[in-house]
């Protein structure tokens, strides 16, 4: 049995989050809202892949998300895959969708954006070229990149 | 009645573009249109804008519409801390459209989405100002007889100049060439150029004022704007770059319109006014039958 084999099998029932960039695994925590929330939580960092170099992962019990919850992700990470484990075994693997739109989580760039000064959910498009994502902002119409926004 | 409102250029399809300029041109030939009497329309000016709003407001009056509002936000609630939600909301109820300039981004859209009539965007920050650009648009019809296969000329400030993108963008419906005469400083924002790359519409860059003032149709020239600097050294590197004088139009083609969104100040010299290339006082003077054409739209009327 591999050592990934052991990590991902470990969980009895839950989600499994896997290929997400090292240094993206906090803000990933933050994107899909599992701060302060009560169920066992198991974070790797700095596991070594044989595709993308250093990567994270994170494992939450007895937690299943909607599809639009965790493609929020794809924006910390595009390659990232779900496994959803029942009891120790992998009943469903999948891959993050890119969303279209992105809406009260991110923060526009832009001082002069009424979203920094009005209490207004901020809204923006996404635009992806590959890896490189930016967004749209939908109110002061200017790009933000993700570095900065969440 | 319409729910429509305007708040960047890109909320106008083509056709209802070429429908706004055409109302416009009906009303230049007659300015006296009573069609609005016992309509009450807001104008919000939450920073000054002489211009825009007494241009704004002689649109609503000559509609016979009434106007109420402020020209300027420090004695209004929202100073004493009112959200801007609440002011429109709160607004929304009493008249029938809002017209509102706001110096933050995006404030407009927002204002938009609050207002349970109309809202019509006077400017919101370095953003846009969707009527500056249908009058250009109008200008540009009428001293031309047509927008299509134009080339035209912008000059200035083309990275915070927000007239020069909105116009790019409105433009490119009708097959443009375009001229960016910049410094590097305050060359055209990538976004744009990649705008256009992915429309196949054709631009050249250049610093020199002289390399292509005989080979267009429009020459659009803009004020460099202190506000938008963030570096007062930039500034003051740029603010007096170009400097257009009679003297240079002697080649230039018979058609050719120099238009400028005003105020100037160093950027076309005076003796340029009685030249017959200047447009700029016609093309202000333009606003206000494109306004009346915008308001009469929205509401539904034309
Ligand atoms: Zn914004």
């Amino acid at each position: 049995m591999s050592r990934k084999e052991l990590v991902v099998s470990a969980l009895e029932n839950g989600t499994v989050l896997d290929h997400i960039p090292a240094e993206n695994v906090y803000k990933a925590l933050r994107i899909l809202n599992l701060e302060g929330i009560e169920n066992q939580i198991t974070i790797g960092i700095n596991l070594n892949s044989r595709q993308h170099g250093r990567k994270g992962i994170i494992k939450i019990a007895d937690k299943f998300f909607a599809d639009d919850e965790l493609n929020k992700l794809a924006l910390l990470a595009p390659e990232a895959t779900v496994n959803v484990i029942k009891d120790f075994k992998v009943v469903e693997k999948k891959k993050v969708v890119m969303p279209e739109e992105v809406v009260g989580i991110a923060k526009c760039m832009n001082p002069k954006c009424v979203t920094n000064h009005q209490p207004i959910k901020t809204r923006f498009t996404v635009k992806a070229k590959g890896n490189d994502i930016s967004l749209l902002c939908h109110y002061c119409e200017k790009i933000s990149d993700t570095k900065g926004v969440f | 009645m319409s729910r429509k409102s305007l708040i960047s250029i890109g909320d106008f399809t083509k056709e209802e573009i070429l429908h706004v300029l055409e109302t416009a041109k009906e009303f230049e030939q007659n300015r006296v249109q009573n069609f609005l009497e016992g309509k009450v329309i807001a104008s919000l000016f939450f920073e000054p804008s002489t211009r825009t709003r007494l241009s704004f407001e002689t649109a609503i009056n000559r509609l016979g519409a009434k106007v109420i509002g402020f020209s300027d936000a420090s004695n209004t609630s929202q100073s004493k801390g009112e959200t801007l939600k609440d002011t429109i909301k709160m607004v929304s109820n009493y008249v029938d459209m809002i017209v509102m300039r706001h110096p933050l981004e995006g404030s407009s859209r927002y204002a938009s989405e609050e207002a349970s009539v109309p809202v019509v965007n006077a400017g919101d920050g370095a953003n846009q100002h969707p009527s500056q650009t249908l009058l250009d648009l109008y200008s540009i019809l009428q001293t031309q007889g047509t927008l299509e296969g134009l080339t035209i000329n912008m000059v200035g400030d083309l990275k915070y100049g927000r007239t020069t993108h909105s116009l790019l963008q409105a433009m490119s419906h009708f097959h443009p060439k375009f001229i960016f005469t910049a410094p590097e400083e305050l060359k055209m924002p990538k976004e744009y150029k990649e705008f256009l790359d992915s429309k196949g519409i054709e631009y050249i860059e250049t610093t020199s004022l002289d390399d292509y003032l005989n080979e267009c149709d429009i020459l659009y020239m803009t004020r460099v704007q202190q506000e938008r600097f963030t570096d007062p050294m930039e500034y003051e590197r740029v603010k007096d770059v170009y400097r257009l004088e009679a003297s240079m139009l002697n080649n230039v083609r018979d058609n050719m319109k120099i238009l400028h969104p005003l105020p100037r100040v160093t950027e076309i010299d005076q003796d340029v006014d009685d030249t017959p290339y200047a447009y700029y006082f016609k093309q202000a003077e333009n606003g206000l039958y494109v306004r009346m054409a915008i308001i009469s739209y929205l509401l539904g009327y034309r």
